[in-house]
Parts: structure tokens; sequence; C-alpha cells
């Protein structure tokens, strides 16, 4: 639970100020049955970016990294919208999208496993073409679709709740059943720490890196729907655009180390959540939305920084361990900013 | 392998052949181009190329040296659009002559670059997300400074953008490029004929070899990042005389296309091996790329990022055996 200290930390303060600065930020309302509110918005709209995170901290646990889920999330919605354009079944495009998004992160594993290319660049190959591949399928437009069905899955309502954050529960408790229930995260955190020596040791690497990257592929995917389905149209460009930064932003912030190893989905999820707190916060106080990227900037810089060891010893040591860590912040910034 | 081409690899020493290969796909490209397009096999065409991405060639020159240590810069394409923007709002705004601009848009961009190599070094961080924060940060004080785009008027920068280096034969280049070429000769000097040069190899090559030899890696480290933060600021001027305006938008993914050029010119992700003459080559086959397109006229833009992807792919692949069959 100490790795989760400054996380929660950070997201409490962040709730802080939107309660000093917005009205009613805490209030959740039932309005023509479905639940509405800041905190109700914050969990929607940050649904594709706790997806794309979880798949994400599974891969970062095997010491990989993925660049391409940005791709996916494009490739995803532009197939699943381009389906429905045609006027395929729901369940049709739905499937086709979501085992292509499988298919590519397949691709992503068996680079990485078989031919044994470092994964940042090997998801680079796919982030660069990826773009380029979405753009293919909606030929350079933006596709509009006109489906109520369709629309359920990023913008529609389930039992008065949002049905992405259905999707997103499901998706989570899923994940944390074969993590942590099976002996799933523990081979996946021992090829994270040592993947040779978990091969000698009997645990199949390659079929479980293959695995993850699949997984992430699977999930961003699935946020490709969310944010397609949200606007009603898929915009080969754009979709998703930077998700990838977001979610390795989301897993490090969360306590996952970039090396491997060692993961927390609960991490993930606050880190994501963190986020896209930030950026409704930056909204609602009214700063102007042009900065978020600067507010970004700063909270990683001393989210990193704060998680950093040799950070820890050279401030918090020289003043002794019962420092009280808030000068910290402060000194940072300045350091970001100079 | 086939027998020639072990023939061949031990004929020429291993670490010339990735540069070689990347020689090679160039010159193909511009025969197969040549024999295809009508107008495409003449010297100006070569020579737009630079002219379109002599900024990119500069960008893609610090991204060498840093990605020659092992690490990697992601903050580029932010930089270089910061200092479009800073170039472009101080000569529109308070009407600062180009003379001061340039330095300070280069100063900021290298202070830039060695704060994040500090903190790379002091504390221990992965280049990957302090560069990223670094990114963010750049790109969202360009949006801090405006979100439109702003035009440059200044009579230097307009000068800068039309005049043409007359060479021979009727062919011109623009003054960018020259600066470019300026940059990649120095670079080449530096890294091949000075202690820095020799540090940056090391440390690519094993930081824990390079720290026990009393190299001083810590300082390489610093520098490498604040080398790439020079360029990328250079690289904003050099985009700002080409585009004649400032826009936080400029240079999105320009990164990518840095990384790219960087590894199809034959230099190893994990650092220690690699030629700036290479890095010229990836640019060129980048640049060439997009000519192609261009020529074939039918061909729409994304085919380009398709293009570049399955080149990257076949590159690394090729990096793979060459590196597999070293060891």
């Amino acid at each position: 639970m100490k790795r989760l200290l400054w996380p929660v930390v950070v997201l409490l303060l962040l709730l802080v100020v939107n309660l000093v600065f917005t009205q009613n930020f805490f209030s959740i309302q039932m309005r023509d049955g479905h639940l509405y509110g800041s905190l109700i918005d914050i969990l929607r709209f940050g649904a594709p970016l706790i997806l794309v995170s979880l798949g994400m901290t599974l891969v970062i646990a095997t010491g990989g990294i993925d660049l391409s889920v940005g791709s996916v999330v494009a490739i995803a919605g532009a197939l699943a919208c381009l389906q429905i354009s045609e006027d395929a079944s729901l369940f049709t495009a739905v499937a086709l999208a979501l085992a292509l998004s499988v298919l590519l992160g397949a691709w992503n594993g068996v680079l990485v496993a078989v031919v044994g290319i470092q994964p940042i660049i090997a998801t680079l190959i796919l982030m660069v073409a990826g773009r380029g591949l979405a753009q293919l399928i909606t030929d350079g437009q933006i596709i509009t679709v006109n489906s109520a069905s369709y629309k359920v899955i990023g913008g529609g309502y389930w039992l008065t709740v949002p049905f992405s954050i259905i999707l997103v529960l499901v998706v989570l408790a899923i994940t944390a059943f074969l993590t942590r229930r099976l002996a799933l995260g523990l081979l996946i955190e021992s090829v994270g720490g040592n993947a040779e020596a978990s091969r000698l040791a009997g645990i199949r690497s390659r079929g479980i890196i293959i695995m993850v990257y699949a997984f992430a592929a699977l999930c961003a995917g699935v946020a490709g729907l969310m944010i397609s389905s949200n606007v009603s149209s898929a915009d080969g460009n754009n979709a998703g655009l930077w998700i990838e930064l977001d979610a390795i932003l989301a897993v490090v912030i969360g306590g996952t180390s970039l090396s491997g190893g060692r993961f927390s989905l609960g991490g993930t999820v606050l880190g994501a959540l963190i986020i896209q707190t930030l950026t409704t916060t930056i909204y609602s106080i009214g700063v102007p939305p042009e900065t978020t990227l600067l507010f970004k900037a700063l909270v990683v810089t001393a989210v990193c920084l704060i998680q950093s060891a040799s950070f820890r010893a050279k401030v918090f040591g020289r003043r002794g361990r019962a420092a009280p860590p808030s000068p910290a912040a402060p000194e940072e910034k300045v350091r970001v900013t100079a | 392998m086939t027998t020639a081409a072990l023939d061949l690899s031990r004929r020429i020493p291993a670490k010339y052949v990735p540069v070689l290969v990347t020689g090679c796909l160039f010159v193909a490209m511009f025969v197969v181009g040549g024999i295809r397009y009508e107008g495409f096999a003449s010297g100006q065409v070569i020579l737009n190329v630079f002219v379109d991405n002599a900024f990119l060639l500069v960008v893609a020159v610090g991204m060498t040296f840093v990605i020659l240590t092992g690490g990697i810069d992601l903050s580029v394409g932010s930089v270089v659009a910061l200092s479009t923007m800073i170039s472009a709002s101080l000569m529109k705004g308070p009407g600062w002559p180009p003379y001061l601009v340039i330095p300070l848009v280069l100063v900021i961009g290298s202070v830039l670059g060695m704060v994040m190599g500090y903190i790379i070094h002091a504390f221990d961080i992965q280049p990957f997300i302090v560069t990223l924060a670094g990114m963010f940060l750049a790109r969202g004080l360009c949006y801090t400074i405006g979100t439109d785009s702003i035009p440059i008027e200044d009579a230097t920068f307009t000068a800068f953008a039309q005049t043409k280096v007359n060479l021979f034969a009727g062919m011109w280049v623009s003054p960018s490029v020259v600066i470019a070429a300026v940059v990649v000769l120095v670079a080449a000097y530096v890294l091949h004929y000075t202690r820095l040069g020799r540090a940056v190899y090391a440390t690519g090559g094993s930081e824990q070899s390079a720290l026990l030899m009393g190299l001083p890696v810590a300082r390489t480290k610093i520098t490498v990042y604040t080398v790439s933060g020079f360029c990328s600021a250079l690289g904003g001027v050099l985009l700002s005389f080409y585009m004649l305006s400032g826009y936080g938008l400029h240079a999105v993914g320009m990164e990518l296309d840095a990384i790219a050029a960087v590894v199809i010119g034959g230099t190893l992700l994990t650092g220690g091996s690699g030629f700036l003459l290479g890095t010229v080559l990836g640019v060129l086959v980048l640049g060439l790329i997009q000519t192609v397109i261009s020529f074939e006229g039918t061909l729409s833009s994304w085919w380009t990022k398709i293009f570049i992807g399955l080149l990257l792919f076949v590159f690394i692949l090729l990096q793979r055996l060459f590196s597999a069959r070293r060891t």
C-alpha cells in the first residue's frame, strides 16, 4: 500500500483544489434516470485512458513498452465505423475491429519476443505505419456513423451508469482476477524481472510476452471503439493521438517501474484518474485549457522525481528523513520551468 | 544468409554495412524513380529533398548524439515548435531584431536540453519519461504564447526563405541547407575526432565500462541532451525560415521522423554504434519517399507513413540480423 501513497495524495490534492474552486463538484445527480456530475464525467471521459493504461501496465511489467496503442485506437475505431457505415451488424463490426487489434498486438509481441527487437522500436513501427493504416481504412476522411446501438459503447447508459464505466470495471475485474488470483501476474512479473531466467525456470516467456502485447492492443481496440462511438465518427488522424504517452504516464505515476518486474493495477487506475482529473480541473478552475500540457509536464516531473530514489536521497536526505515532503514540490517546479 | 551476402560482409567491416545498405537503398530509389517518372532524375530533385528537409536533418543530427549514448529524446518536435513560436512572437510583438531573437531561441533550446539531461543523469529517471515531460512542457509553452499561427514578416527571415544559393549547372539550395550542411560537418568532426565523440560512443557501448574507464559519463550524457536541444532550436529557426510563421502545431510528430531517420541510417538504438553519414542518408531516404509519392500523384499522403513504417521494419530486422551474427 505504501507504493500507492503518492498517487493517492496527488489525486486527493487535485480533488481538494476542485472542492475549493468549483461549486457542486462532488454532487452527483440523477437526471432522466442517468447519473450526472463532475466525478462521473471524470470517470466517463477517463474510461478509454484507463483501459489503454491497463494494457500498458502489463506490457511495462514485462519490461516492454507499447507505443502503438494510439494507432490501434484509431484503427479499431476506423474499422468499426467503416463496417457500420457499410451496413454490417454491430456484432460483426465490433468483432472485426477487436480481432484486428489483437492481431496487431500479436505482431508487436512476435517482433519483441521472437525476433528480439527492442520493444520501444518494435512498437514504433506500428505507431508510424498504424496512423497510415487508419487513414487508409477511412480513405483519409472522417467517417460518421448513425447507429444508436454503436453509440451505447462510449456514450450510452446501462442501469443509470455510463456504459463505458461498466466496461472499464469489467475489464479491470477480469484483469485483476487473471493476474492477482491466478499465477499469471507472477509469471508476467517474472518475465519482466529476467526473461531468460524465467525461460530457464520453465516459464514460456515468449508466449507471455506475445500475450501481453495482444492484451494491450485489445484494450486499445476497446478504447478505440469507445472514443469513436462517443463522437459517432472515426478520425484516422486524430483519434487516440498521444494516448500512448498519457497511458505510459498513468502507469509510471501509478508506481509501476518502467524497467519491469512488478506492476500495480490499482496504481495505474489512480494514475489515469489523476491525468483525467487534472484535465477536468484545468477546465473547471478557469485556467486556459491550452496550458493543460504545462500542468501535465509539472505533475509528471514532480511524481517521477518523488519516486526516484536518488532524488529522495538528495532532497530529503540532507534535511533528515522526517522532513515534510511539501518543500520539494515548489523546488521541482522551478527546476522544470527554468 | 546467402553466401554472396556473407562474402560481402567479410570484405567490408560489419559496422559499415547498415550505412551501405541505406546508401544502396537511396540510390536504388533514385534510379527507379528516374526510370518511372519524367524529370525525376535530376540533381535538383535531390537538392530539393535537402531544401524541404534541412530542419529535419539538423534535428536528426542532435537525435543521433542522444541515441548513440543509448538514450532517446522525445522533446525535439515540441522544441522545434517552441522555437518557431518564440521567434515569431518576439519579432511581431515587441519587434525584436533577428540577431537577438535567433541566439535567444538557441539558448532556450540548449538550456531545456541541459535541464532534461541533468534530471536524467542526476535522478536516474528514464530518458523516455523525462523527455516526454519536456515534450509536454515545450508544447504547453507554445500554447501559452498563443494558439494561432503567427506570421513572420521580418526582412531577414524572408530573405533567408527566398534566397537561392546557386551551385553549378543552374542547381540551387536554400541558405538553410548550407546551415544544415555546416551542422552535419561540425557534428561529424565532433563525433569522430574529439574526446567528446569518443565518450559518446563509449557511453552508448557500455555506460558501466565507460564509467570504470574514468570517462566523464555524467558530463557526456548532459552534453548530448544539450546538443539535441540546441539542434532542435536551430531546426526550429530553419523551420521558421521555411514556413515563415510560428505555430504551436508545427512539427507535430517530428520526433518520430527524426528517430526513424536515425534508425534507417543504421544507428543502433541501444547506442554505441552508428554514423552521422547514416543519419544524413536516413533523412534523404525519408525525403525521397515523399518526393516519389508526390511524383506518383495518385498515391495519398498516408502511404508515406505506411512506407516509413515498412522501411523501419526492414531496417530494424537487418540491424537485428547483423548484431545477432556478431555475437
